[in-house]
């Protein structure tokens, strides 16, 4: 599988490491009333879908930095990657 | 029919006219007692023995392609029981034990070979580590022998054992551990399944659950709707898509891998090899063929095929331990969906849905378990209390903290 970088272009996924989906980008909230709860699923509980997956990929072999990739898991092909960061920025979150 | 040396010789003379099929081609009943989905090897010995173990009737198994098409008919083979942790020793030996006899058990020929396992071990921590887990499966009723070098070169003398990063010491040995053939353990289930009454019904896919006031009513399907009492999902690599339809969520996410055969060889392999500083495993088929794989691809995936950079590093594992293999040809390779979990182990449990339950999570070692997983299966789908060697593969133990977590990964399904 090849991944389009936005920073760097075109780059083979064996240069990368695959953390998951990308709902481990928002972690709960220690504080809330069902954090327990809310962090056994983000711990453990995936939709783990067949078809468009958003996920996480780390470019360890490259510039280090964390990408929300969307591929398909059943023909593999990819349609977005983005920056983890912007990401999370256009979610509201401010680091 | 029973298969006998006698039979094959009758055959023989007879022009091999009295073989008749080894199982009926069901059509579906309107309602059963019981409804398995998915007709791997975990679902077909379900149903056996739920019919023979546990006396009961009514049984179907509904399988969306053909039987023995999932991972029973994918996989490397190889059937062991050298696990460490409590949770698990206790249920792989019963398992074990259960594939020592079951070709008389089921009167079929599943080319069960128990030519033994090396794990080998490339340093101090290594072998403190096998040790260990020696002693785990000693306790449990298991065999484990500890090999130093030379006891390796004895029976493997081409390994190289001078490697300068990953030196061989030794190696952990399973002397009853082995391989089957494992189209026949598919094929010896149904047979034996369909002669005490289980309808095996294919290309018929589960495509919805009926469920009212929390409790199961029957599943819709391909072939129409199916009443049941109790339905145990058992589709290994398919789990979320299934139990989705019941909404719910799982530990588990689906992964590929890959697996791999060489062109017929002279016999070269006695047994069963694993090189222990990456995670390659190896043994020589009846045909010849070298049959080999190593980790899974890393990424979620549903497509039955992986990639080339797998390839490459199962091909540099072998090539380290053997590098005799280096002029033998590839002959084919291809991939089959893990159902990893987030811990490595199974889960066999009901779920909050009365009279619905679920079997997965097999990572890739779920050959080795068909037997006791259809066992321990049937013994909670007949009597809704876990079998004694199964009680720590809950499905809520990711709440409760009560992990079995063999390699010690952490909740992370790529790394198992
Ligand atoms: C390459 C590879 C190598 C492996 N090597 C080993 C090994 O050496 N040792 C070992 O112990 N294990 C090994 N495994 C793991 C082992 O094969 C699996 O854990 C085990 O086979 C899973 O159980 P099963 O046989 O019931 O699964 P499967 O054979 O996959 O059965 C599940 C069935 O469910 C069906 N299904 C799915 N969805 C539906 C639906 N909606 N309706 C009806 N039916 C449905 C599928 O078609 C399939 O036939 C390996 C796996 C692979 C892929």
């Amino acid at each position: 599988m090849i991944i389009n970088h936005p920073l760097l272009g075109p780059r083979d996924s064996s240069e990368f490491v695959y953390l998951g989906d990308a709902c481990l980008l928002n972690r709960p909230d220690w504080q809330a009333d069902d954090a327990l709860e809310q962090f056994i699923e983000y711990g453990h509980i995936r939709d783990n879908p067949a078809g468009l997956h958003r996920e996480l990929w780390y470019h360890e072999q490259g510039d280090r930095s964390w990408l929300v990739v969307t591929r398909n898991t059943v023909t593999h092909e990819i349609t977005s990657v983005e920056l983890a960061r912007d990401v999370a920025l256009a979610e509201g979150r401010s680091t | 029919m029973r298969y006998s040396g006698f039979r094959v010789i009758k055959e023989a003379l007879t022009g091999h006219r009295g073989w008749g099929p080894a199982w009926r081609d069901a059509d579906p009943k309107p309602e059963y007692d019981y409804v398995i989905i998915g007709g791997g090897g975990h679902g077909l010995a379900t149903a056996y023995y739920l019919a023979k173990e546990y006396k009961q009737s009514r049984i179907a198994v509904l399988e969306k392609g053909w039987i023995g098409g999932g991972n029973v008919g994918r996989n490397t083979t190889i059937v062991r029981s050298n696990y460490l942790l409590d949770g698990n020793e206790p249920f792989y030996e019963f398992s074990l034990k259960l594939w020592e006899t079951l070709e008389q058990d089921l009167n079929y020929n599943t080319m069960m070979s128990q030519r033994g396992i090396i794990n080998l071990m490339h340093s101090d921590a290594q072998r403190d580590a096998y040790i260990r887990r020696g002693n785990a499966m000693i306790l449990n009723g298991a065999d484990a022998q500890l090999l130093d070098q030379k006891q390796v070169l004895e029976k493997y003398p081409f390994l190289n054992v001078n490697n300068a990063r990953f030196p061989v010491m030794g190696g952990l040995l399973q002397a009853r551990a082995g391989t089957a053939r494992h189209d026949a353990v598919a094929w010896g289930y149904a047979r034996a399944a369909d002669q005490r009454g289980v309808d095996i019904i294919q290309n018929c896919e589960v495509t919805g659950f009926r469920i009212e006031g929390g409790k199961i009513r029957g599943v819709e399907t391909s072939r129409g709707y199916i009443g049941a009492k109790k339905v145990g999902s058992c589709v290994a690599g398919s789990s979320s898509k299934v139990m989705a339809y019941a909404g719910m969520r799982l530990p588990i996410e689906s992964h590929v891998l890959q697996a791999f055969v060489s062109e017929g060889l002279k016999p070269v392999l006695p047994g069963v090899i694993t090189f222990g500083a990456g995670h390659f495993y190896c043994s020589q088929s009846d045909k010849g063929g070298l049959v080999f794989g190593g980790n899974i691809d890393g990424y979620n995936t549903y497509a039955q095929r992986g990639n080339l950079p797998m390839v490459e590093d199962v091909m540099e594992e072998a090539i380290a331990m053997f590098p005799m293999l280096g002029r033998a040809r590839l002959l084919r390779s291809w991939g089959g969906i893990m159902d990893m979990s987030m811990d490595g182990t199974p889960i066999i449990d009901k779920t909050h849905i009365d009279g619905l339950y679920f079997n997965g999570g097999w990572c890739y070692g779920g050959f080795k378990a068909t037997p006791a997983s259809g066992f321990v299966y049937a013994h909670l789908l007949a009597t809704d209390t876990p079998h004694h060697t199964a009680t720590a593969f809950r499905l809520d133990r990711f709440h409760t903290g009560h992990m079995v977590d063999e390699k010690g990964m952490g909740n992370q399904p790529n790394l198992h």
